[in-house]
Formats: structure tokens, sequence, C-alpha cells
């Protein structure tokens, strides 16, 4: 079925050491008509107005190929997991653990064993910090994040640092919205065990230096968690050539259902990592004397999962894959090009996240107009954008502000669609005067 | 679909423009904060309740969206003068005004009634309701600070 990773496209991180693939490689342009109409929901009206969809750093709309994979799941498939021997229950984990193989081909992971399924990124993140930082960390140690984490990727690792005594110290970013790396050397030093940052900044649309970053952090022995929510729509991710310990994302920002994300780790430290939850299915034997858990990744898959969604999950990754990620990425970075200019030129429009490695999102302030009542008025336009803290709250209180706009991009978005966004902010603009 | 001059009336906009009773106060003997941690909005709200028990000043503090920028400054200029029992009743006719179906209260609101558009809007309710549920914590000398989050009733 998935033979995506065979010619997988080379990581934008890596852009320069892969130049030739990149050339060599026949990128096909996006079919965006054809794209969009795999989107039911695109075809939607919102107060009288066809919808316009850019809120999609919040949530990706679900193709076709997604919706219909649920829908026969549960008239033609639905059964438990892992304990039947049945037709349907044996079909079902046949499907259920296939997907395991798409996500490991879909990151390039070495193992299916270090797919770890999960709620989502939230999830995935506390089950680090809830059993290898419970296990790893101490009074002493140092946890370092930085300054554009999300809320997730924040306070998983204050409650373990509080449980441990461990200290949480953080990488402040520039005013462009990158990180600053003045003082990297101090930060990332020997006391430091963990390393948890994001990928790409949900509220600013910043594309980290990762690689450069776990270089780093396995110079001073410290392991390393990726917050992937946010890269794995708009890039190719490859976990060991980045060589992260933990890589972790959403099914739903990826175009597939919500309440599945995933975890990778490697295995050895997986292995290694106490049980997360205990239940069913994470079992090799119990007693009331002893327990005996399975081996990862089940050790860490308590309970009936998300059947229905792991296997939609698996549709979205063959649908990204169909059209290819680096088919995606330009045209998302065209689009990102012309929203920054259109936007540029709206009167008192400050865009905040200038940084010159960028993708999906538009984040603004328009004058003295909060983004909640942008948000309102936009809507009455049928433009759907985000407005608020972004559930990163460190990142307003860095540039000073309460709320920001935030418009953020998909393959199915179009330059209209940017269009009709600088309509409603100049809406705002005349009813605000 | 409601015309979006039915929620920012001129006068709402007015009032964001040029907030009344912004600013400090001198040892005010009530006081709270609120937030909504769904946009960030804040307002710290101080009043001067007289030996009666009447509202002698109030004065809010804080930023936010228009809709709670204004309610804030028409509440605090519809309550000057009131006494505590009086502002209670107020809040819960104000209440039913942005969340109920109907204009029953519409009457004992005056100038407040300009945010019987916000009904329509119902991600906006918190809006404008912050200032008065800030007002309710204060009234009743709250120490927890009210967050549109928790225990502001359904609708909300």
């Amino acid at each position: 079925m998935n033979t995506t990773n065979k010619n997988s496209p080379p990581r934008r991180q890596d852009a320069k050491k892969d130049d030739k693939e990149i050339i060599l490689e026949t990128r096909k342009p996006l079919d965006l008509l054809k794209a969009r109409k795999e989107f039911p929901i695109l075809s939607t009206f919102v107060h009288d107005k066809p919808l316009v969809y850019l809120d999609n750093a919040a949530t990706t709309q679900k193709p076709l190929a997604v919706i219909e994979t649920l829908d026969n799941y549960y008239r033609k498939q639905n059964a438990n997991i892992h304990r039947g021997v049945h037709f349907l229950s044996e079909q079902a984990t046949q499907i259920y653990e296939g997907v395991r193989i798409k996500v490991q081909k879909f990151i390039n992971a070495a193992d299916t064993k270090e797919i770890i399924f999960t709620k989502g990124t939230t999830e995935g993140i506390n089950l680090v910090a809830q059993t290898w930082g419970r296990a790893n960390l101490k009074t002493g140690d140092e946890v370092l994040i930085t300054g554009m984490e999300h809320h997730s990727n924040i306070v998983p690792w204050q409650m373990v640092c509080e449980e441990t005594g461990a200290k949480l110290k953080v990488i402040p970013i520039t005013d462009e919205g990158d990180l600053d790396m003045k003082n990297i050397s101090e930060l990332l030093n020997p006391k430091t065990k963990m390393l948890a940052l994001t990928q790409v900044s949900n509220a600013l649309g910043t594309v980290n230096p990762v690689a450069d970053l776990i270089r780093l952090a396995h110079e001073k022995g410290a392991k390393v968690l990726v917050d992937g929510a946010q890269a794995v729509s708009h890039m190719a991710v490859d976990v060991r050539a980045l060589d992260s310990d933990f890589y972790t994302f959403s099914g739903h920002k990826l175009y597939g259902p919500t309440g599945i994300g995933l975890l990778y780790g490697k295995y050895s430290l997986l292995e290694a990592m106490p049980p997360y939850q205990g239940g069913g299915d994470m079992i090799a034997s119990v007693t009331f004397e002893k327990t005996l858990y399975k081996k990862p990744p089940h050790k860490f898959e308590a309970g009936t999962p998300a059947i229905a969604e792991v296997i939609g999950l698996g549709a979205a990754l063959d649908y990204v894959s169909h059209i290819g990620l680096l088919t995606i990425a330009a045209h998302e970075d065209a689009l990102l090009a012309y929203g920054t200019k259109i936007l540029k030129r709206v009167p008192g429009l400050t865009l905040i996240g200038t940084s010159a490695h960028k993708t999906g999102v538009l984040s603004f302030t328009l004058g003295e107009i909060h983004p909640h009542d942008l948000g309102t008025i936009l809507d009455q336009e049928g433009v759907a954008i985000r407005a608020g803290h972004h559930c990163a709250q460190p990142v307003m209180d860095r540039y000073g502000i309460s709320a920001t706009a935030r418009a953020s991009l998909a393959l199915y978005n179009t330059t209209q669609d940017l269009d009709q966004l600088v309509t409603g902010l100049n809406k705002a603009l005349e009813l605000f005067g | 679909m409601s015309d979006l001059r039915d929620l920012y009336q001129e006068v709402i906009l007015d009032h964001q423009r040029h907030p009344h009773n912004f600013g400090d106060m001198e040892s005010p003997n009530r006081h709270a904060d609120g937030f909504n941690p769904l946009c960030g909005d804040r307002i710290s709200l101080n009043l001067k309740l007289d030996a009666q028990g009447k509202i002698e000043d109030i004065k809010f503090k804080g930023s936010g969206c228009a809709i709670s920028k204004a309610s804030a400054s028409m509440m605090t200029d519809a309550l000057k003068g009131k006494s505590t029992q009086e502002a209670e009743t107020m809040f819960h006719l104000f209440h039913h005004l942005v969340t109920g179906q109907d204009d029953a209260t519409i009457e004992g609101l005056g100038k407040l009634k300009v945010f019987a558009g916000v009904r329509d809007y119902p991600a906006r309710v918190k809006c404008a309701s912050l200032a008065w549920h800030t007002l309710d914590a204060a009234l009743h000398e709250k120490k927890e600070p009210v967050s549109t989050d928790d225990g502001m009733g359904s609708g909300e």
C-alpha cells in the first residue's frame, strides 16, 4: 500500500546537504482544485459566505479518504484488537498494526516497536515526562525548553521538575522569533538531562534548527524530545537523520482524526522506561503478587486504544504521502510569501514572528483592534482564524501583547483565501475607524 | 445572520476608544481581578463603598477586546451611586440580557441594553460578562481571581 518513504523528500533543515537530491527529484505541482474537492467541508458556507479555513494550526480539515476510512471501519470492520480469535478482531488487529508500519516509514524510524500510539502530542510529552522524567531526573538536574513552546511542552516539564527537584531552563527568543543562541553553551550544559523543543512554533511559525540543537544536546549527554505537532504536515521528518531521542505529533493536525497521536522513542530508552498507565493490553501476565509488562510499544498502550482513529490516521498518512510533502511545502511556502506580502500592506498591521525560517503561520496584531474582535469580524466574512494566546502565553509576554490573530495554512488554501482575509481586515479597520 | 453593527454599536465603539472610569483608585475597599483564559482578557476592578454600602466610586484597569472594555466602562458608569443590592440586581438583569432568549430584562438596564446584540455571538458572551462577574466577586469579597472558565454558569 504505502511505499512512501522510498523516495522520501529531504528534510528542509538539511536542505544544503541534500541539494542534489532536491534537484533530482521532480516535484509535481499541487493540483489545488483536485485537492480542494477531497475536503467536503471546504464547499460549505459560514454566515452565507464560502468557508475560508485558515485555522489549520489548530486542526486541519479531513479529506474524503479519512472520512470514508472511519465510516468503513465502523460499518464493516469494527472489533477490539489483540484479544480475539474471530475474523473481525484479527482483521482489525492487522489493520491497526499496519498503521504502525506506515508511521514508522513516515518518520523513518528504525523499528515499529519504537512507535507508540497516544491521544496526541500532549499525551506523548506527558508520557515521556512522567516515565522517563521521573526515572531519570533528580535535584541538580536541568530540563531545557524554549521560549516558544506550546503550554503542552512547558507544563508537563514543570510538573516533573516540581516532583523531582530538577530545574526548568528556557532558551529565549529574539525579536524576529528565532531562538536566541547567544547563551546556548551556558543553558545547555552537563547538568542538562533533557532538551524539549518544538520543531515549528505554533504561535510564530518559526522552524527551529532542531538537528543542530540535538547534536549540541547529545554532546552534553542530554536526551532530546521534539514536539512535531506543527511540523509533520509541512515537512518530511526523518527521526533517524535528526537523531532525536523522542518525537511526538498529533494526527488531527495532519489531516487525520482527533484523539490520536504518536510518540516515537529510541527503543533502548523505551525499554528502560517504566510504564505510563497500567491496564489491559500492556501486560504479559498478572497475578496479585506481580505483574509482568509487555515490551514496547505495547507496554505504553494500556486499555483499548483509539482503533478507528489509528486506522483513520493511516489513511491520512497515505493521503499526505501520495501528494508528497515536498509538493505541499512548496505550495504553502508560496502562500506564506504571498500572505506576508499582502498583510504587510494593511495599515497598522504588525506581523509577530518574522523569522527567515518559517512555515505555515501568519500571526499578527492590527493597530489597537483586539484579535478577538478581528476574529468575530472575519468570521462574519466566512474566514476562520484563531484569536488568542495560542496556548503560548510566554510568547505573548515576550512581545508584550495579550493575544494575536493567527492565520495558518494547509495544502488546500489558496491565494484567494488570503485575499478574503485581507478584505475582512479592511472591514475591521473601517468599523473601528 | 446578524449584522456586525448590532454587536459593534457606535456607543460600544465609543466606550472602547475612550473608556470611562479607567485607571487607578486610591484606597479602595473592594477589589477583584477577572481573567478570560480563552483570549487573555484581564480586568482589575476597584470599588469604594460608603458606610451604607453605596458605590461611591468604581474604577477598572486591564486589557481586552472592544466588547469587554466597553462593557466594563459602561458598567462602571451605570453603577456609580447604586447600592450593592441594586448592583447585584443589575448583574442578574445583564446576565439574562446576554445569555437569555428574550429581552425580558432590557427595560431595567438603560444604556446597557446595547449589549443585547452579544446574544447572537455565543463566543463573545464571556467578553461582555467578564466585568460583571468580577464585580460580583468584588462585592462578595472573593479572594480568588475570577476566571471565565469556571463557575460562570451555562451558556457562557
